[in-house]
C-alpha cells in the first residue's frame, strides 16, 4: 500500500484542453470535431493543487480536493463532510477528489469517530472553511476584472460577473495568496445544492473492485506479521513452550511481553498454525475466575444491597411507594457483547530509531499517538499516524490496546510489524458491552396515576449504568435513579450508543408495562406524560418536548398506529446522541413462531447531509439492535468466553431481517450524528410488538434464549 | 513447504508453501491479491469468497494443495474496469457502509447469478444468507442483486 493515495486507471479523468493552455470563453465545441483529450491523474490534482486551508486545496485544472480529517467507518463521514465544504465552496460534485487526513492536532480539533460527535462538532467549521475560500477566490476574481465584489456570484466552481466566467482554478494561485476574512456569510439552507442530495460514496469503486483501503491490506517491505496469545481475564502468564510452534515454516520468533505469547513470521497462516502448537500455562492473579452463573448472583446480590449510588432524584419516592394503591416492578438483562467489527482488529507500527510511524484502523488515531509515544518514550510529534478505512468498529476502535501492542512488538523486534487479531481474538479478547440488570419500579395510586418512578441498574465495570436525566425524568413527580457497577476483571468498553443500546430497551418496555397497567395506549401514556413535563416540569428537563412529540407524532402517521388488523404493532422512542428516534415495529405469531414483518423508524436529526447515507445509518443502527436484542450472547467459564467465532456467537442474517421504512422530519435545524441514535429504540419496539403478538414480555437478551422464544424465527415469513 | 502453480485471474502464479495453507493466504500475502478479506476463519462469513471454475467457494477454508488446475477469480479479477453488472449495481444502490465485507458479497452474487440470472426475491435472499454484513446492509444488497440481475437481462 502507497503512502496517501495512489493512483489508478479508474482515478482518470479525460478533459478536454486546448492546445495554446487557458480557456477560450465563448468556444462552441459542438461547432468542432472532436477535441484532443488530456489524461489528468488525480495524483496529478493533488500535486498541483494550492492549500487555502485545513480543509481544501484548488488544484489549477479546477479540481478541488476536500480533505476528510475523521476515521470513516462506515458512517459515510468521508463523503459527508466534504460535501458540505464542496455546498458552501460553490462547486461541482464531478470536480470534488477527497482525501483522507492523517492525524495531525495542529489542523484539526476532534479526529474521532465516536458518540455520533463528528457532524454535531464540525458542521460549522466545515461550512466555514469552503465558505472562507469561496470569499477569497470572489476577491481576486473581483481584483483580476477590476469590479467591485458585490456584483460578482459564483456556480459551480466559476465566478461570474455578467457573462464573464473565471473558474476556481485559474484563480486559486492569488486568491490562497489574500488575506483569509474573519467573517463569511454562509449559504441559507434553502439555497443548498450538494447537501441534502443522494451523493454517492466516494470510495465505491475502490471497495468494490478490491483494491487497498483497510488496516490488513498495509503490506510493507521487510514487514513482519504477528499474532498474540493473550492471558484468560484473571489470570496471568506462568510458562511457556514454545520449541514445537518455531518449527513451522515461515515462523521468526515467539516473544513475550507482559502476559502476552506473541508469535512472529512471514506469513499469517504460519502464524496461525503456530499458535496451536503453543504450550502455555496461565495461573490466576488473585481473584477467583468468573463465569456467567456468578455474575447472574452478584447482580441480584448487589441489587438488593441497596448500596447504589443516588444518581437522580426528584419529589419524595419512599412516600409516594408506601401509599401506592399499586406497584410494578420488573427486572431486565442482558449479556457481555462483543463488536465483532467484520475486520477483526490490526494495526502497523514502524518503530525506527526516534519516530514511529503507525497504519491502521483507530477511531481514536490521538490515542493511538499517544500509546505509541509513551511506549518510545518520545514526543507525539515524532509519531505519525495514517488513517485506513475501518472494516467496522463499533466502539471497539476507541481503544489503542492493539496499537500499543503492534508498537511493543516493532519496538522488541527492531522491525515493522503488522499485527493481526484472528476472529477468536477478537470475540474472546474483551472490551466487551458490559452485561448489566436493572430493576424497575413504578407506584400508581388509587385513581391509577403514575406517582413514583425507581430505577436501578448495575453493571459490569460500566460506571453508571443508567442516564438519569432520559425520559421520563421531568415528568414523574417522584423518581430515583440509582446504579452501581461490578468490578470484573473482563474488560468492557464503550459499544454503539454506550450504555443506552441496552437501558433504551428495558425502559421502553417497562414503560409498555406500566401504561399496560394503567389500562392505557402506549403511545398516549408517552405523550401524556410529555404533556406533564412540558406544563409542569420536574427538576432538570434535557431533552427537547417538541422534537420528541413530532417523531412521536410522525410515527403514528406512518405506521397507521392502532388501526392495523392482523398485525400487532409495538412502540418505542428515543432520545440519544442529540438525535431523536420513534419506531413502530409490527409483529405476527405465525404456527408458534415470532415474524417481525416491519419496523417503521421516523428520525429527527436535523437537517440530514445525504439522504441515502443517512437512510442506511438508521437500517444499519436497527438491524445492529434487534439482531444483537434477540441472538446474541457471550457467555464465560472461568474467565473464558464460551464463544468464539460467528459459529456460535449469533449475527443477524438477510433471512432475519424485516421490511424497514424510514422517514426524517424536515425541519432545518443544524444536523446531530446518525451513527448511533437509531439502535437503541428497536429492541423495545421489537419486544412491544412480540409482546402484544403472543402474550408473552420479553426481558432478557438475548431473545431466543427466553422460554417460548426459541422457535423466534424473524424476518421473510417461511 | 512445495511448489503449486495457480491461475488467477486469468494469469499464471506460482508460490511455494505449506499444502494446507487456505488460499485465502495465498492471495493476501502471497499474490498481493488483498480484495478478497479475512473475517472469521471457518467458512462462516462470506468476506473471502471467490470463484473456483465460476463457483463461489470460501477461500479461507481451502487448502492450496485441493484447487490443481481449477480457475481462481477473485475481486480483482471478476471484471476489467470495475464494470461486471454487480459491481455496477452496488455502485448504483450505494450499498457499502464499512465496506470490508463487500467484495465477499459482490463474488457470491456474481456466482448466483451466473447460475440463475433471473432469481426470485426469495432465491436471492437464499443465495446471500451465507454472506454476513455487521453493518446491515442487507436491504441493499438484495436491491442490488436484483438490479444486477435486471442488467444482465
Amino acid at each position: 500500500m502507497n503512502k496517501g493515495l495512489k493512483s489508478n486507471r479508474r482515478d482518470f479523468l479525460k478533459i478536454a484542453a486546448t492546445t495554446g493552455g487557458g480557456l477560450l470563453i465563448g468556444f462552441n465545441w459542438s461547432a468542432c470535431d472532436s477535441p484532443k483529450m488530456k489524461v489528468i491523474s488525480d495524483q496529478e490534482i493533488y500535486d498541483r493543487a494550492v492549500n487555502f486551508n485545513s480543509f481544501l486545496s484548488i488544484s489549477p485544472s479546477n479540481h478541488v480536493v476536500i480533505f476528510s480529517p475523521n476515521p470513516e467507518l462506515g458512517q459515510n463521514i468521508k463523503t459527508s463532510f466534504p460535501m458540505i465544504v464542496a455546498e458552501e465552496l460553490d462547486v461541482d460534485w464531478a470536480n470534488v477528489r477527497v482525501q483522507q487526513a492523517f492525524l495531525d492536532t495542529e489542523k484539526y480539533d476532534r479526529q474521532v469517530t465516536g458518540g455520533s460527535g463528528a457532524m454535531p462538532h464540525s458542521w460549522q467549521r466545515l461550512r466555514q472553511a469552503g465558505a472562507t475560500a469561496r470569499q477569497m477566490l470572489m476577491e481576486a476574481a473581483a481584483k483580476r476584472l477590476n469590479v467591485p465584489i458585490t456584483e460578482l456570484k459564483t456556480d459551480k466552481g466559476n465566478v461570474i460577473h455578467g457573462s464573464k466566467k473565471l473558474n476556481y482554478g485559474e484563480l486559486a494561485n492569488e486568491a490562497a495568496a489574500l488575506t483569509v476574512p474573519e467573517e463569511v456569510k454562509l449559504k441559507e439552507v434553502k439555497d443548498f445544492k450538494i447537501i441534502g442530495t443522494a451523493v454517492k460514496n466516494v470510495e465505491n469503486d475502490a471497495m468494490f473492485t478490491g483494491q487497498p483501503l483497510y488496516g490488513l491490506d498495509v503490506y510493507r517491505d521487510g514487514m513482519l506479521h504477528a499474532m498474540i496469545q493473550r492471558a484468560p481475564f484473571g489470570m496471568k502468564l506462568k510458562s511457556v513452550d514454545a520449541d514445537e510452534a518455531k518449527k513451522v515454516n515461515g515462523v521468526k520468533d515467539v516473544v513475550t511481553f507482559k502476559d502476552n505469547v506473541a508469535v512472529v513470521g512471514t506469513g499469517t497462516w504460519p502464524l496461525m498454525k503456530a499458535r496451536k502448537l503453543l504450550k502455555i500455562a496461565y495461573e490466576p492473579i488473585d481473584k477467583a475466575l468468573e463465569s456467567t452463573a456468578f455474575h447472574n448472583s452478584k447482580f441480584d446480590e448487589m441489587l438488593n444491597s441497596g448500596a447504589a449510588e443516588v444518581k437522580r432524584k426528584d419529589g419524595d419516592v419512599n412516600a409516594a411507594f408506601k401509599n401506592a394503591a399499586r406497584i410494578i416492578k420488573s427486572e431486565y438483562q442482558c449479556p457481555f457483547l462483543s463488536h465483532s467489527p467484520m475486520e477483526p482488529m490490526n494495526f502497523f507500527a514502524n518503530v525506527k530509531e526516534d519516530s514511529v510511524e503507525l497504519i491502521g484502523p483507530t477511531q481514536t488515531p490521538d490515542r493511538a499517538r499517544n500509546a505509541a509515544a509513551e511506549i518510545c518514550g518520545i514526543a507525539p510529534e515524532k509519531v505519525s499516524v495514517e488513517l485506513t478505512r475501518l472494516g467496522g468498529g463499533f466502539g471497539r476502535r476507541l481503544r489503542a490496546d492493539f496499537v500499543e501492542e503492534a508498537v511493543e512488538l516493532s519496538k522488541m523486534l527492531k522491525a515493522p510489524v503488522k499485527l493481526t487479531w484472528t476472529r477468536e481474538d477478537d470475540i474472546t479478547g474483551g472490551a466487551y458491552r458490559p452485561a448489566v440488570k436493572y430493576r424497575f419500579e413504578a407506584a400508581l395510586n388509587s385513581k391509577d396515576e403514575l406517582v413514583g418512578y425507581k430505577l436501578t441498574g448495575v453493571g459490569m465495570n460500566s460506571g453508571n449504568s443508567t442516564r438519569e436525566n432520559n425520559f421520563p425524568a421531568g415528568a414523574i413527580e417522584n423518581l430515583e435513579i440509582k446504579s452501581m457497577a461490578f468490578d470484573s476483571p473482563i474488560t468492557t468498553n464503550a459499544w454503539r450508543a454506550p450504555i443506552t443500546n441496552f437501558l433504551a430497551f428495558a425502559e421502553q418496555s417497562f414503560l409498555d408495562e406500566v401504561a399496560e397497567a394503567m389500562g392505557k395506549d402506549p403511545v398516549a401514556f408517552r405523550l401524556e406524560l410529555l404533556d406533564k413535563a412540558k406544563a409542569n416540569p420536574v427538576g432538570e428537563i434535557h431533552y427537547d418536548i417538541d422534537r420528541m412529540r413530532g417523531v412521536i407524532n410522525t410515527a403514528v402517521e406512518k405506521s397507521g398506529w392502532g388501526k392495523k388488523q392482523g398485525v400487532s404493532q409495538g412502540f418505542s422512542v428515543y432520545f440519544s446522541h442529540r438525535s431523536y428516534v420513534a419506531q413502530v415495529a409490527e409483529a405476527r405469531i405465525v404456527d408458534g413462531k415470532a415474524i417481525l414483518d416491519k419496523i417503521y423508524a421516523i428520525t429527527d436529526c436535523g437537517i440530514v447531509i445525504n439522504p441515502t447515507g443517512a437512510d442506511q445509518q438508521v437500517r444499519g443502527g436497527m438491524l445492529d439492535g434487534m439482531g444483537h436484542a434477540m441472538f446474541a450472547n457471550l457467555t464465560f467459564t472461568d474467565g473464558i468466553a464460551d464463544q468464539k467465532n460467528f459459529d456460535t456467537y449469533r449475527l443477524i442474517r438477510m433471512k432475519e431481517i424485516p421490511e424497514i421504512e424510514t422517514h426524517f422530519i424536515d425541519n432545518g435545524i443544524d444536523p446531530t450524528g446518525l451513527g448511533e441514535p437509531a439502535l437503541p429504540p428497536t429492541g423495545g419496539a421489537v419486544a412491544n410488538a412480540i409482546y402484544k403478538a403472543s402474550g408473552q414480555r420479553l426481558r432478557n437478551q438475548p431473545f431466543s434464549n427466553e422460554e417460548g422464544m426459541k422457535n423466534l424465527n424473524l424476518g421473510n415469513p417461511a | 513447504m512445495a511448489n503449486y502453480k495457480l491461475k488467477v485471474n486469468n494469469k499464471n502464479f506460482e508460490v511455494d508453501v505449506d499444502s494446507d495453507t487456505p488460499l485465502l493466504w495465498v492471495l493476501r500475502d502471497n499474490l498481493g491479491l488483498i480484495g478478497t478479506k479475512y473475517s472469521c476463519g471457518i467458512s462462516q462469513c462470506g468476506a473471502c469468497t471467490v470463484h473456483l471454475n465460476d463457483e463461489a467457494v470460501r477461500s479461507c477454508g481451502l487448502p492450496v494443495s485441493s484447487i490443481g488446475d481449477a480457475k481462481i477469480t477473485t475481486i480483482e479479477g471478476l471484471s476489467d474496469n470495475g464494470d461486471h453488472p454487480v459491481q455496477e449495481a452496488w455502485k448504483e444502490v450505494d450499498v457499502a457502509q464499512c465496506g470490508y465485507c463487500q467484495a465477499g458479497q459482490i463474488m457470491t452474487a456474481a456466482a448466483m447469478l451466473k447460475k440463475n440470472p433471473s432469481p426470485s426475491e426469495e432465491e436471492v435472499i437464499d443465495g446471500m444468507n451465507a454472506n454476513l454484513c455487521r453493518c446491515g446492509t442487507y436491504h441493499r444488497i438484495k436491491e442490488a442483486v436484483l438490479l444486477a440481475s435486471a442488467k444482465i437481462k
